[in-house]
């Protein structure tokens, strides 16, 4: 396992770049027109999950964007994916 | 540095490709049957799909100096439809038999519907009837934790099943843990947007260790990057992992488990 401080050289300044990308990304989308949807207000609710005090936030965040239902439905209503569940009526 | 591909959809690829592996240091790579970027009209599409795999790319590939294996089976994007799924998977025994067939792959669920578990579990008879290993694909996204604990709730139901011979591919921080506990190999796919990058893999070897995990790109028609896995071996040397460890991962783990085939061989 690596140091903490090798870690740092090796990726501090990638760990900044993805960062400012992603405040860019909601400026952006703060100044763009018309409505979101459920992507945005998935990617919003999963955020406070990167300030708190744990070992696998990478996880939280991933359950916390994906479906939590657990039979298997009817019928697909399409064949790709979102990256966060759809409200039942989409 | 030489390595395994184990997850890798040529037919999608240029011959460049194959150029670049082989100069990475690529041994051999295994390719699944999967879904095209469009639906099949007709079983007949498959038919000349497993030709290509069987017959085809294992020539491309061997220009270069590689070994191609493959896995058959109707991927889960069209296996919604049980009625053309099973026209499909008539096809197969005629071309299990084939020199260069693993077992039974990519299956697996998608949008995680009924249809879709009623396919996948016939498949897994179909590698049980044929003592084969099976390489199971997990969902994107938002489906894939709901559809990874479908695929461990259909796969218990086999009693006879070797779980030591089942790899539960395309594992992520949320589903790695429950597969390796439950006994199967687990595969971390290195995709420039979804499923894992680079680090986030290191990150899954570090803290579950080597046992039962490798590594693919799993390049196809979208973006993907048929070099990962060297690149992955990289960044893994960048982040203090010795030579030894990073072998084991991208050569001796897929080697262990695709060992099991007798089909397999360097």
């Amino acid at each position: 396992m690596p140091q903490k401080k090798q870690l740092l050289d090796l990726q501090f300044i990638d760990a900044r770049h993805k960062l400012l990308d992603l405040a860019a990304f909601l400026d952006r989308m703060d100044r763009a027109a018309g409505d979101d949807d459920f992507r945005l207000a998935a990617l919003r609710s999963a955020l406070p999950v990167l300030l708190e005090s744990r070992g696998d936030r990478a996880r939280a965040i991933l359950e916390a964007m994906s479906d939590p239902s657990t039979e298997p439905i009817p019928q697909a209503k399409r064949q790709g994916a979102y990256g966060a569940p759809p409200p039942a009526d989409f | 540095m030489r390595y395994i591909e184990p997850h890798a959809h040529m037919v999608s690829r240029t011959t460049d490709d194959y150029q670049k592996l082989a100069l990475a240091g690529c041994e051999a790579l295994c390719e699944p049957a999967f879904w095209a970027g469009f639906d099949r009209s007709s079983a007949q599409g498959f038919y000349d799909y497993f030709r290509q795999l069987t017959e085809y790319e294992p020539k491309r590939a061997a220009k270069f100096g590689i070994r191609h294996f493959c896995w058959l089976c109707i991927n889960p994007k069209e296996a919604d439809d049980p009625v053309f799924a099973r026209e499909v998977m008539a096809l197969i025994p005629d071309f299990i038999r084939c020199g260069n067939v693993l077992g039974i792959g990519e299956i697996g669920f998608n949008k995680n519907t009924r249809n879709e578990q009623a396919i996948f579990e016939e498949h897994v008879q179909i590698a049980l009837d044929h003592d084969l290993p099976v390489l199971i694909h997990t969902p994107h996204l938002e489906d894939k934790l709901k559809g990874t604990r479908l695929t461990l709730e259909s796969l218990a139901n086999f009693s006879k099943l070797d779980r030591s011979r089942v790899i539960i591919d395309h594992v992520e921080e949320h589903t790695v843990t429950m597969v390796l506990d439950a006994g199967y190999w687990a595969g971390m796919t290195l995709y420039p947007e979804s499923k894992c990058s680079l680090d986030r893999a290191i990150d899954m070897l570090e803290v579950h260790g080597p046992e039962r995990l490798w590594l693919n790109s799993a390049c196809d028609w979208g973006v993907s990057d048929p070099l990962a896995v060297p690149q992955c071996a990289l960044r893994m040397k960048s982040r203090g992992h010795l030579a030894d460890a990073v072998e084991r991962v991208i050569y001796g783990n897929p080697r262990e488990f695709l060992s099991q085939s007798p089909r397999f061989a360097l």
